[in-house]
């Protein structure tokens, strides 16, 4: 194992007794525990991490957060591969193995590397340019720019870990456990308030675990330590540490990310992350802010870096970034970077500040290190192709232009940079959060919110570490007291810290470059590798708009969201236009914050917890009689039941000619059942049925049809009336949970003066339908109590007496066209019933048949199912159903059936179709022309909504819906199929016993 | 996620209820006598305010019961909460 050349040999919050050992691209490293890769891989000296996006440059490691555009990797590999993550928040374990992504074949040999000897040829909009037209273009190269564009691969094999959801109500949730978050939760906490306080990194502290600021008079470490134990000794105070909160919603609804095991590597046992879903009163935004670059040409070198990045791996992680560093910077916190970096054993070369001028703190720091401060200068260019070499410095002119004056080029391998701050802003924008824009800082700060949440510290643009542990502690008491918290608390005194007397900073967001085409290096967007030659581009081409300036670019469109880019971007488009910044605006900021896992968005809604499974009480027989199963809604309903080796066409065929010719079985428990009681039962029915129920009997059924208030057909089912008051209607089986809503519904809002009261008892009764010639033999064997001959019990009849002893209602109900009697008793006979059908039935040739058999059943006597022959645009009279529509009443979608589209004459009407091939089996969906041609276009007149090979017809059938249809009966048309024409007669939608003989038996 | 007090279950999240459009929308008592245009307008126009609008909703995964909520589009502030049949609280609208 190669030494850490560039650990030092004391400090930082890592564990030197516990080395653990990783890979990046194939070489294996040594790091630490509390180590991150990205900490890791510089301690290595490793520094080019990546290859940029569409160039394919050099790059290394930018920050030492969430903010990371260069260093994007793939970890692990197989089922477990996560792409995409940024080293600079990946957690070193033992045995960890990750990839750069975005570099073919290697991160050293990358044939695409040649895209960069291309770059003027790919500015801004090239993608659109080229490959948006001519189509046939983007096609051809669609593939190789997909694999060019590199990034990560999304796992090929199930997810095998486990995730959850958690559910949580809080007064106060406390977004980020930097010094501003620890204030706000330590005041909030003592006042008795819930307190919820997430972090995303590993342990609280933020920026006091990056620096060596003191609060209190300790360390900010210590001072840290300090209050995780007031946490500790708190009830009311839940600390999430490795929680990302990625998504603020509506009324403080937000989401929370906790990565549970990830930190120690692949399949550890238990959840590896849970989604929080906290409701919390009161929100505190202390999220922090980023530290901002500076674009200048070549700014992309590995070894340029955020300053404070620079000074977080001296302190936290104890590496060296560089051997010898440079600052440029254009505000105070570059100068305690640099301190960092000069004790950490990084000399600095030079400070470069833009600024004539510094802080008398700031100043002081340089000066007691005798570090070289270059005021009023700028970096202009990097030298080093492969790393930094050396920065060129040059003079500013007021108007922030380099002038070329007092060039010089300095010497270093790390080019640390500050361009000021930009408040973490996006939770607070997430929902409605307005923002402000802060001209001191040249930064947007959270303005008008909808929510009961307020920014803190940092977050809100207040940046000084004294500061910021009031504001925390004041947003802390705030927010408590807004949840309706009435107790104060002890210990009312903010934690304190130095003050300086900072100096302003300059607005600088870009150093032109003194080279011709220089702006075409000069990197505005890392990761996608948009520069500040792009955006001019961009706005001399007329995108003027930030937002699409944004999709022309993409700048700000990578897996980052620009979170170091955007500012950069719109100063830049703002200098173009001419415009200040806060007119130009900002792009919308959308959740998640960072990337979420799919898995921990599922939780655990998958696998069989995806959906309910409906099983009616006779399922297990199915499953044991061999049954093949089809999903209706939720429900498994036996399709069909295969002997031996029976194809499915031999079995529904068998299935068929049995329910015709000896008596067929069907479990039909899955159709809808709703219970109606109330003494204006009748009236509701009339109004929400088609046809008319004043005349129905007791003991007597009747098919309904019901229509939205569009006129098209909604749902159809059996109704019968049980007694004076009380009926039962049935629906179809997938629908009946919606048909219970659209009444209730109505009920509730429409029409509540009515006095009736709806219940479900689909799943109280278990129903078995018999049908065919024996039907009426097997129920007489079974059946001592009941009436069953056609006088007594006649065609949409209902009788209630014992089958096989157990108590049932018997209805003369039928989808076959058949003489059937569909036997109801309660859900817990279900199965005594089926075996005393089966067993007393043997003798007749009892068959049971699946929903296969069912369709082609009633598909020859010319049934409807909603659902399949309508589709949301079809009326009753498109079905030829006008027996159905009363003209006595009104009803829902009564009078839209007379609007003019709905009463026109050629409407698609239901029609029966006869291939002229008996054996042509059309498919269903298939489109219907009366005129067909070699090739499209050809004019569409209809389609195919049922179609099977029917063994009682001996040949194939199918129903259609086709343009004046009726009209049409005997003609011939055509459905154009790949690779050949079929040709079908237009026929009555009725293909077996048009007479109905059967049915009434 | 709004959060939705409903008038018998009190405050719950909202993918426990459903939203069934905007409210005080009174059927025609005759249908037939209406204009196409008139029955069109029933059917399917429906005001989109930014700001406060009246809408039903209901408690499908609770007590299952509609009512009112007057919310604001533009903020999702819930200004008001109230019983199928009562007049919007704001005296706004129809
Ligand atoms: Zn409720």
């Amino acid at each position: 194992m190669r030494p850490q050349r560039m650990r030092l040999a004391s400090g930082g919050r890592i564990d030197r007794t516990r080395p653990l050992s990783f890979s990046f691209d194939g070489t294996r490293y040594q790091g630490f525990a509390g180590d991150t890769l990205a900490s890791a891989l510089m301690a290595n000296g490793v520094r080019r991490v990546g290859r940029s996006f569409k160039l394919h440059r050099f790059r290394g490691i930018f920050s030492a957060g969430a903010e990371e555009p260069n260093a994007i990797v793939q970890l692990e590999s197989g089922p477990r591969t996560v792409p995409n993550l940024r080293a600079t928040q990946v957690e070193l374990y033992d045995g960890l193995s990750a990839a750069s992504v975005n570099a073919w074949p290697s991160l050293a040999v990358d044939f695409l590397a040649i895209n960069s000897l291309f770059a003027p040829l790919l500015p801004a909009g090239f993608y659109y340019k080229t490959f948006m037209w001519p189509k046939p273009l983007w096609h051809a190269c669609e593939g190789m720019i997909r694999r060019a564009a590199g990034l990560g691969r999304a796992p090929m094999d199930p997810d095998p870990d486990t995730y959850d959801h958690l559910h949580a109500h809080c007064d106060v949730l406390v977004v980020g456990g930097g010094p501003t978050g620890l204030a706000a939760a330590l005041r909030a906490g003592r006042t008795g308030a819930r307190v919820i306080i997430a972090d995303e990194q590993n342990e609280l502290g933020g920026q006091l675990l990056n620096n060596r600021q003191q609060v209190d008079g300790s360390l900010g470490a210590d001072w840290v330590a300090t209050a995780c134990e007031e946490f500790v000794g708190t009830a009311n105070v839940r600390v999430l540490t490795r929680t990302t909160a990625f998504g603020h919603y509506e009324h403080n609804h937000v989401a929370l990310l906790e990565r549970r095991t990830d930190h120690l590597g692949p399949g550890v046992d238990g959840v590896r992350q849970r989604l929080w879903k906290v409701r919390a009163k009161q929100v505190v935004l202390a999220a922090g802010a980023y530290e901002r670059p500076i674009v200048f040409r070549n700014n992309d070198r590995p070894g340029v870096m955020l300053a404070s990045a620079a000074a977080a791996y001296v302190n936290r992680y104890a590496v060296r970034p560089g051997q010898r560093a440079v600052v440029f910077t254009n505000n105070d916190s570059g100068y305690a970077a640099a301190a960092d970096l000069a004790d950490g054993g990084v000399p600095v070369a030079a400070i470069v500040d833009a600024r004539l001028e510094a802080g008398d703190d700031a100043a002081a720091l340089a000066a007691v290190r005798d570090i070289e401060v270059l005021n009023g200068f700028a970096v202009v260019d990097v030298k080093g192709r492969r790393q930094v070499a050396g920065a060129d410095v040059s003079i500013l002119n007021d108007e922030g232009a380099a002038t070329g004056g007092s060039a010089r080029t300095i010497g270093c391998d790390l080019l640390a940079v500050s361009g000021g701050w930009n408040p973490c802003v996006h939770l607070h924008c997430h929902s409605g959060g307005k923002l402000d824009f802060d001209s001191d800082w040249a930064c947007f700060v959270p303005g008008r919110t909808p929510l009961a949440s307020r920014a803190a510290g940092a977050a809100a643009g207040v940046f000084e570490l004294a500061a910021c542990l009031e504001s925390g502690f004041e947003a802390g008491a705030r927010a408590a007291r807004a949840a309706g918290i009435k107790r104060r608390g002890r210990a009312r005194k903010a934690p304190a810290a130095e003050r300086n007397s900072p100096a302003p900073a300059r607005r600088l967001f870009h150093v032109p470059s003194l080279k011709r085409g220089g702006e075409a290096k000069a990197f505005v967007d890392l990761q996608y590798d948009v520069t500040a030659a792009d955006i001019s581009l961009a706005a001399r081409e007329g995108y003027e708009s930030v937002e699409h300036v944004k999709r022309y670019t993409t700048l700000g469109m990578a897996t980052d969201q620009g979170k170091t880019s955007n500012v950069a971007g719109l100063a830049i488009l703002s200098g173009v236009l001419g415009r200040p910044i806060p007119e130009v605006g900002t792009t919308t900021f959308r959740p998640p914050y960072t990337a979420v896992t799919y898995g921990a968005l599922a939780g655990r809604d998958v696998g069989d917890f995806a959906d309910p499974v409906r099983k009616t009480p006779m399922h297990h027989w199915h499953v044991a009689a061999g049954a093949k199963f089809e999903d209706v809604g939720q429900w498994k309903r036996p399709w069909y039941y295969p002997r031996a080796d029976e194809s499915m066409q031999e079995a529904v065929n068998r299935e068929c000619l049995a329910a015709r010719n000896t008596i067929g079985v069907l479990d039909a428990s899955t159709l809808g059942k709703i219970d109606i009681q109330g003494r204006d039962t009748v009236t509701f029915l009339n109004r929400v049925y088609t046809n008319t129920w004043d005349s129905l009997a007791v003991g007597r059924s009747r098919y309904g049809l019901m229509c939205g208030e569009d006129g098209m057909i909604f749902d159809d089912g059996v109704t019968t009336r049980l007694g004076d008051h009380h009926y039962l209607m049935t629906t179809t089986s997938g629908g009946a949970a919606r048909v219970m809503s659209w009444l209730e519904e109505w009920l509730q809002t429409e029409w509540p003066e009515l006095d009736v009261r709806l219940t479900s008892v689909t799943e109280q009764w278990a129903s078995a339908g018999l049908c065919g010639p024996g039907a009426r033999r097997l129920m007489d064997d079974l059946s001592e109590d009941l009436p069953l001959d056609s006088e007594a019990l006649p065609f949409m009849a209902m009788a209630e007496g014992r089958v096989a002893e157990i108590p049932a209602r018997v209805f003369r109900i039928s989808f076959s066209g058949e003489v059937s009697f569909e036997i109801n008793v309660a859900a817990r006979y279900g199965m005594a019933l089926w075996n005393a059908l089966m067993t007393a039935g043997e003798k007749y040739g009892i068959t049971p048949y699946g929903t296969e058999a069912m369709h082609v059943l009633r598909a020859e006597k010319g049934y409807i199912i909603a659902g399949q022959e309508t589709d949301g645009t079809v009326t009753p009279i498109d079905l030829g159903l006008e027996r159905m529509v009363s003209k006595k009443k009104d009803f829902i979608g009564k009078r839209s059936l007379s609007r003019s589209d709905t009463a026109r004459e050629d409407r698609k009407q239901l029609v029966g179709l006869l291939t002229e091939d008996e054996s042509e089996v059309l498919p269903e969906g298939a489109q219907i022309v009366a005129e067909p041609r070699p090739m499209p276009p050809m004019e569409m007149i209809g389609h195919v909504t049922s179609s099977y090979y029917s063994a009682n017809v001996g040949r194939s059938i199918a129903l259609a819906l086709i343009r004046s249809g009726r009209s049409r009966v005997g003609e011939y048309v055509f459905a154009p199929l790949p690779g050949k024409r079929v040709m079908a007669r237009v026929v009555e939608p009725v293909f077996f016993d048009p007479e109905g003989g059967r049915l009434h038996g | 996620m709004l959060l939705i007090t409903c008038p018998w279950c009190g405050p719950r999240d909202e993918i426990e209820f459903s939203c069934g459009g905007e409210a005080h929308i009174t059927r025609p008592s005759e249908p037939e006598a209406l204009t196409d245009e008139a029955w069109a307008d029933y059917l399917f126009n429906r005001t989109n305010p930014k700001g406060p609008h009246a809408e039903r909703w209901v408690h499908t995964h609770g007590c299952r019961r509609w009512f009112n909520v007057l919310r604001n589009t533009a903020t999702n502030e819930i200004l008001a909460v109230y019983e199928m049949g009562k007049p919007r609280p704001d005296g706004e609208g129809s």
